[in-house]
């Protein structure tokens, strides 16, 4: 890789400092080139790929069924929201009505899992500017949400839980004791992160009036989730376009009007309170029994007891997984409320049972670019406070 | 709610029809969503009109098709999200193999920067006057755009003899 940086003025002497790809604050592997004058940060280019896996090829190469696992593994934070999103394109596709039950279990589901998302943040990112035992606290909890997630799909992260049609399996036995607790102590949890926090002097200093973000220009570099939100601007997917029943939930988006760092981290912690909300109410909503994958033949794979007993589908189970399905030639493109920001999934279709083109729109990748602007004329050592709090994962933005 | 995306949707066609009469090649409507196909000359000038007069704000997503071989090949897509007016739309223009060029939507909102150089990048499409035109997920000595149809899944490389025991010496 030759990224070059150019010398700002020729009078002045600069250095240039290569940040990355494996510095630990740049979580992941992100490399930046930094000119620096003294401390001060003149030109900064930031230098991704490095974890390019090239996903969106190999789903060109796979049944719709098949490529679900592959979304797994791009936002490795959110795993069950690149699920979503991808199974919420295929069924707009095929024009597919997923049963409420399945869409309150999803809602759950990734609402834990934002829970989950901004508690590695707050920990990795309190680890950068200092603070290790927030980090320790965090991670407490992630683990019972990743047990919980074991607990419903046998899979602690790359659970590819959401389907097409659904989801992939009947919620266990005692599922709302475990998730009960989980809600039961996590309020509390989260004011024990507030007080280690919110009002300790070494925290302000370091976030307050850090990264300010102008509304406009997070507009204009498309900048979604959070990073928008801080800045004044209520645009969350769930109000605004909702999907999988949203509407009939009762929760507020959160904003801020600073768009410093600490708004930032103040928004995340009053997003978690939220969440916390929407899943206390989808355990009301999802009742004892029900379907949990919405019936259509040839696209979704039959109940396992109706194999055995008819013969149309024992056809469609094999065919559903040798052949795949095909819908009608078109595109859908959705987008949904990742906890980094706007996540979107474009499908083309050409009538084959696999996917002509599937195209993530990735909020860390669009995020990420806004950096120089955000870090040009700040010190070096607020470019990891910065980097922070846009919060990127590497596999999000390299895919 | 869905009813009122495609209730603006339609003004904004009728909106850009008023504005210039060729702007508005073709539109496709399937499952809710519409889409505004314009020729690739004009897509900036259009992109402009939308994000002025339209208050398109946000560009939600910029990629691309390759429907080898049919020509024209290239087929962008821009996903356009009007905050104010709750209202999406998706620009589509088709873009010739042979010369693959296009105006780049820079100079309308910035933050297609890092979408096109993705696009050049995988696809292997130029844009006119982008800033900052190099590779992004690939490394620069990359031969190639490894999402173009004409590039096999495997890639070009030599598959080494150890792995195909009996078959290549």
């Amino acid at each position: 890789m030759t990224t070059s940086v150019e010398t700002a003025t020729g009078v002045k002497k600069t250095m240039v400092l290569n940040m990355g790809p494996q510095h630990p604050s740049t979580h992941g592997v992100l490399r930046i080139l930094l000119e620096l004058d003294g401390e001060t940060v003149l030109k900064a280019v930031p230098d991704v790929g490095y974890l390019h896996t090239g996903i969106e090829k190999s789903c060109e190469d796979k049944t719709y069924s098949q490529a679900t696992t592959l979304t797994d593994r791009m936002d490795y934070l959110n795993p069950l929201g690149n699920n979503l999103v991808y199974a919420l394109a295929v069924e707009k596709l095929l024009g597919l009505e997923v049963p409420k039950r399945a869409q309150y279990i999803r809602v759950m589901m990734v609402e834990l899992q934002r829970i989950s998302s901004h508690l590695v943040w707050l920990g990795t990112h309190a680890i950068d500017l200092g603070a290790m035992s927030v980090f320790l606290y965090c991670f407490r909890e992630r683990e019972e949400i990743l047990k919980l997630f074991e607990l419903f799909a046998g899979q602690r992260m790359m659970t590819s839980y959401i389907r097409i049609g659904g989801v992939a399996l009947e919620p266990p036995a005692g599922w709302r004791d475990r998730v009960g607790k989980f809600l039961g102590m996590m309020p509390s949890r989260i004011d024990e992160y507030e007080a280690l926090l919110t009002e300790n002097r070494i925290w302000m200093a370091r976030t307050k009036g850090v990264g300010v973000i102008k509304l406009e220009d997070a507009i204009a570099y498309s900048m979604t989730g959070p990073t928008l939100r801080a800045a004044g601007l209520a645009y969350d997917n769930r109000k605004v376009f909702p999907y999988s029943s949203y509407e009939e939930f009762d929760f507020s988006v959160p904003t801020r009007t600073d768009s410093d760092c600490f708004a930032r981290y103040m928004l995340r912690i009053a997003e978690m309170r939220e969440s916390l909300k929407i899943v206390k109410q989808a355990m009301e909503k999802i009742s004892d029994s029900g379907p949990i994958k919405s019936e259509a033949a040839g696209i979704i794979p039959p109940q396992r007891e109706k194999m055995k007993t008819e013969m149309e589908a024992l056809i469609y189970h094999f065919k559903i997984f040798t052949e795949g399905f095909s819908p009608a030639p078109g595109e859908a493109y959705v987008t949904i409320e990742s906890p980094r920001g706007e996540l979107g999934c474009f499908i083309a279709s050409d009538g084959s049972a696999k996917p002509l083109r599937c195209h993530f729109r990735s909020p860390s990748f669009i995020n990420l670019q806004a950096l120089p602007m955000i870090v040009e004329g700040q010190i070096i050592a607020d470019v990891v406070a910065c980097i922070g709090t846009i919060d990127i994962v590497l596999g999000d933005v390299d895919r | 709610m869905a009813e009122n995306v495609n209730q603006n949707a339609s003004a904004v066609v009728e909106h850009l029809r008023a504005w210039n009469s060729k702007a508005v090649e073709e539109v496709i409507e399937f499952h809710g969503e519409t889409t505004i196909v314009v020729h690739h000359t004009l897509l900036r000038s259009v992109a402009l009109e939308c994000r002025d007069a339209l208050q398109f704000n946000l560009l939600s997503d910029a990629t691309c098709v390759d429907r080898y071989p049919v020509e024209p090949r290239f087929e962008l897509q821009y996903h356009l999200t009007s905050i104010p007016n709750r209202t999406k739309i998706r620009l589509r223009t088709r873009v010739p193999g042979d010369q693959p060029n296009v105006d780049s939507l820079v100079p309308v909102w910035l933050g297609a920067g890092w979408l096109e150089r993705e696009i050049f990048d995988l696809m292997g499409i130029n844009f006119n006057d982008h800033p900052d035109l190099r590779r992004i997920l690939l490394p620069d000595d990359w031969k190639g755009h490894p999402l173009r149809k004409d590039y096999p899944v495997e890639g070009f490389r030599d598959i080494p003899a150890t792995y195909l025991p009996g078959l290549k010496k």
